[in-house]
């Protein structure tokens, strides 16, 4: 019997509806409330555990008491192992982790949460992608490519992964901006990391894009691209993601998979290095800079990879920057352009226009950007 | 699963419920027994083989087979079964309201085409034959590759190319031939398209080598003038472009893009695979094109795919004439004959001279016609996508991304987005539901840019009353999507196929085209 973990955060997506940028942290919740926020994240739930009620007795379904997953689940007719405690009406990230600890422990088959991209990163944060996840999108940042398009889509997805229909797994990014600064009228998304989630082609946009093994194929197609390419007297900084990653795995380099690492000659420099280490290298020296747009948003800077500050991106060249994506990934994007908000207004005006993006061995693209 | 009462067709109620034979058929192969033969020979008479051998032993030993072919064996009856069976599985444009495969063209073929291309005096010709013996089809090769001259403007074309994935591979050999005559092939290793040309022209040139870059189009659908620019350079070989591209939408600055691409020196090839909402209208030579291709298994009516065998017709403008496949037919005013003697010939893409039986159809389909007919072939294609994109636009759920108000050439590739975001159904389980209802659905839309794409082409050969029963089916599944969406999304419920698991067909390692490859794939 397969087992499925099951974590509601029961206050997110509170925020939305009264104007707040997200519901982290105790004080917001609070402000939340007293602005007359109502609980939203049970009732979406409640949309996707509907679609896996044909499984009901297929599965054994685990969670949290209460609010955290006991309420949503007994509703849709389950009979939930519950464990855990918690504070009723108290619920907080902690709760969110430790739901994570303990039933990662059970070995479950398949974790749903419910919640935004603050819990996309509590889960990250506690168990890493050990184990496949599917985000149920409850909250009010959901830039994180882990969740499903809409809650009835997730439980759907769910099923015929349970089912087996559905073998295919894909690193999904967690992202999360920071809120304080977000309510502030800043945006500054980071790249926490990747969560394995089911690959379903009909669950996400871009119906049949691309499949996972021609994803891998044009990931390594690309990749070996670039090595072709290098120049030996020339530095390459490799920007943060999986497509970049690819890179460093057929050159068998460590790397960071969430930092920018440098190369010369095939070999690695440094990795995970910041602004000022990185102009330290190759202030004065021929450098070419490698980066992939994020996925589902398409930002070449300004997310993610701060590091690779305006000082930076001068420093190299216009010419010298190689973005790489595989075509699932720009097609993912629904002709939406490439963005940049590199913090520096005129940088950005000049790397706006068209762009042209390596799709595998012997094709590009030329895309769109804008600032 | 037929619903209750009202389900004839009639003046009010024009969906018309169908049901499917369909059998359990195993493939050919595993129906094989041993022994079993479709026709049993008699053994040789002892009085002919002292006159003439047995038959086996005086063909060069090289000839003959050391092991019989590994095929199946089967009596007459259980393979002319085992056809029938399959033939009842299948929705042929014969059979149905055909419009659902947008870019295919699927228009009706007329029969008379037919019986001339089954015809004896025609069947039982040879292509080894000496040319004086086949003056008639030589004739018609000949006055096939005038009347295409005409309809393009460019100057000479041939036919060898069996479809068009093969004639933009000719395309492409030509560019590169044109470049190695300058000592610049080697240089210029960049063919452009656009991401709505068709799929072959970044394809085909890849097996030639070249390197490809695709633009993307704008919000407006087509690719941007600065786009193609960027992407143009000193090592551009040469552009291979669709327009109408695959959204419907003509590219009013084709003439622009020829241009920029002359200018740096490359070759510009005109991908008019489906050319149907645009005979006598505009014209590749006028767009500045050096060369250019027509499907005549699409938009001149010879069928198409499995329908019957394809052909590319390849057209070039005088300059690059040299580089044609061999032999040309060629006329002296006296005898059609065929030209050996092209020197810089890119070689054969094809044995002999193309697909003679679609020459054949297509020279009497436009012979049918006239040059009145063809245009009017096109306006009427023009004005049935129009009226069905008025339809579609008018059920919920649907929309037609790009080039919002305008009107769109001969197909347009519309979006299910809403009905999706709003049930759950997608392209797919449409396309499933609408074969319940006997109407045939192709599932390519690449590159997949639109959400939940679905690409129709009416052609001029549908009425409006057959339009209208397209619709009516549409409407029907759209109402079920809303109300019930389950029974689209389990569809279909009265066909041969269904659901399949699409994911393999993009993994070599779960698919095989022949039979040696499944064994040697399942035992994995």
């Amino acid at each position: 019997m397969k087992k499925v973990g099951l974590i509601v955060n029961p206050i997110a997506g509170m925020g939305g509806k009264v104007g707040l940028k997200g519901t982290d942290g105790q004080a917001i919740l609070a402000e939340a409330k007293r602005m007359g926020a109502e609980q939203v994240s049970p009732q979406r739930t409640v949309k996707a555990l509907e679609r896996l009620i044909p499984l009901k007795n297929a599965i054994e379904l685990i969670t949290y008491p209460q609010e955290m997953g006991e309420e949503v689940a007994n509703q849709c007719g389950f009979n939930p192992k519950v464990i855990g405690s918690i504070t009723q009406g108290m619920t907080s990230s902690d709760d969110t982790k430790q739901a994570c600890k303990d039933l990662f422990k059970m070995k479950i088959d398949l974790l749903l949460f419910a919640g935004g991209d603050g819990t996309a990163r509590d889960i990250y944060n506690s168990i890493g992608n050990e184990i496949v996840v599917l985000g149920i999108p409850t909250g009010v940042k959901m830039h994180s490519s882990v969740f499903a398009y809409n809650p009835m889509r997730a439980g759907d997805l769910a099923m015929i992964y349970l089912q087996g229909k559905v073998k295919e797994l894909k690193e999904a990014e967690v992202m999360d901006i920071d809120e304080e600064a977000f309510r502030k009228g800043f945006v500054s998304a980071k790249l926490y990391g990747y969560l394995r989630v089911p690959f379903g082609r009909r669950y996400i946009q871009g119906l049949k894009a691309g499949s996972p093994p021609t994803e891998k194929y044009s990931q390594e197609a690309i990749a070996q691209k670039i090595i072709d390419d290098m120049e030996d007297d020339c530095f390459y900084i490799i920007g943060p993601g999986t497509t970049t990653r690819t890179i460093m795995e057929k050159l068998n380099l460590d790397f960071t998979l969430l930092g920018v690492d440098l190369l010369h000659r095939k070999k690695l420099i440094e990795e995970d290095l910041n602004e000022k280490k990185l102009l330290e290298h190759i202030k004065g020296k021929k450098a070419k800079l490698v980066i992939t747009p994020i996925g589902g948003q398409g930002f070449l800077f300004g997310r993610g990879n701060q590091q690779l500050s305006p000082n930076v991106i001068k420093e190299v060249g216009k010419d010298n920057i190689i973005v790489i994506a595989t075509s699932h990934k720009i097609n993912s994007l629904n002709g939406h352009p490439f963005l940049i908000d590199s913090g520096d207004t005129e940088l950005d005006r000049l790397l706006s226009g068209y762009v042209i993006v390596i799709t595998g061995y012997q094709e590009s693209v030329v895309y769109r950007v804008t600032s | 699963m037929f619903e209750k009462g009202g389900t004839k067709m009639n003046r009010k109620n024009k969906v018309r419920n169908f049901h499917q034979a369909k059998w359990d058929e195993p493939v050919i192969f595993e129906l094989s027994n041993k022994g079993e033969r479709g026709i049993l020979f008699p053994e040789i008479e002892k009085e002919i083989e002292m006159d003439i051998g047995d038959g086996i032993s005086n063909l060069p030993k090289n000839m003959v087979r050391e092991q019989p072919p590994n095929l199946p064996e089967l009596s007459q009856m259980q393979v002319l079964k085992h056809y029938l069976r399959l033939s009842q599985q299948t929705l042929g444009a014969d059979l149905n309201v055909d419009i659902g495969q947008g870019t295919c063209t699927m228009k009706y073929s007329p029969k008379i085409n037919e019986k001339l291309a089954t015809s004896s005096k025609f069947t039982e010709l040879h292509p080894s034959q000496d040319e004086t013996t086949v003056q008639g089809i030589l004739e018609i090769i000949y006055k096939l590759d005038l009347f295409l001259r005409e309809i393009s403007g460019l100057d000479k074309f041939t036919f060898q190319p069996s479809g068009g994935s093969q004639a933009i591979f000719a395309i492409a050999s030509i560019i590169h031939a044109h470049h190695e005559a300058s000592g610049e092939s080697e240089k210029r290793d960049e063919i452009i398209t656009t991401m709505f040309s068709h799929p072959s022209d970044a394809a085909a040139p890849i097996v030639k080598g070249y390197k490809i870059i695709n633009i993307y189009p704008n919000e407006d659908g087509l690719p941007a003038v600065e786009a193609l620019e960027k992407a143009v350079s000193n090592r551009t070989a040469g552009l291979l472009i669709t327009n109408p591209e695959d959204t419907g939408i003509f590219n009013p600055k084709i003439r622009e893009f020829t241009r920029i691409v002359h200018e740096i020196g490359g070759v510009c090839g005109y991908d008019q695979a489906n050319a149907n909402g645009i005979l006598g209208i505009t014209r590749a030579k006028e767009a500045g094109f050096d060369l250019c291709f027509f499907n005549l298994h699409k938009t001149f009516s010879s069928p198409h795919g499995c329908g019957g065998p394809a052909a590319g017709a390849l057209g070039v403008t005088e300059e690059f004439i040299k580089y044609l496949p061999t032999p040309l037919v060629e006329f002296d005013e006296s005898k059609y004959f065929f030209n050996y003697d092209v020197p810089r010939s890119i070689g054969k893409v094809r044995a002999f001279y193309g697909v003679v039986p679609a020459i054949l159809k297509a020279y009497s389909w436009i012979m049918s016609l006239g040059s009145k007919g063809l245009r009017e072939v096109s306006e009427i294609a023009v004005l049935n996508n129009n009226y069905l994109l008025k339809k579609v636009l008018e059920l919920r759920g649907a929309s037609a991304p790009y080039a919002e108000g305008r009107h769109r050439i001969e197909q347009v590739r519309y979006s299910w987005d809403e009905l999706y975001r709003e049930t759950g159904v997608t392209t797919e389980d449409i396309t499933c539901r609408m074969v319940d209802f006997g109407f045939h659905m192709w599932s390519s839309h690449h590159p997949f840019i639109v959400p939940q794409p679905f690409t129709l082409e009416p052609t001029e050969s549908y009425s409006k009353a057959e339009i209208d029963e397209y619709i009516a089916g549409l409407k029907k599944v759209v109402e079920e999507a809303y109300e019930n969406p389950e029974i689209v999304k389990t569809a279909p419920h009265r066909s041969v196929v269904h659901k399949i698991d699409v994911d393999s067909l993009d993994d070599p390692t779960r698919w095989a085209i022949t039979w040696r490859a499944y064994l040697k794939k399942s035992k994995k």
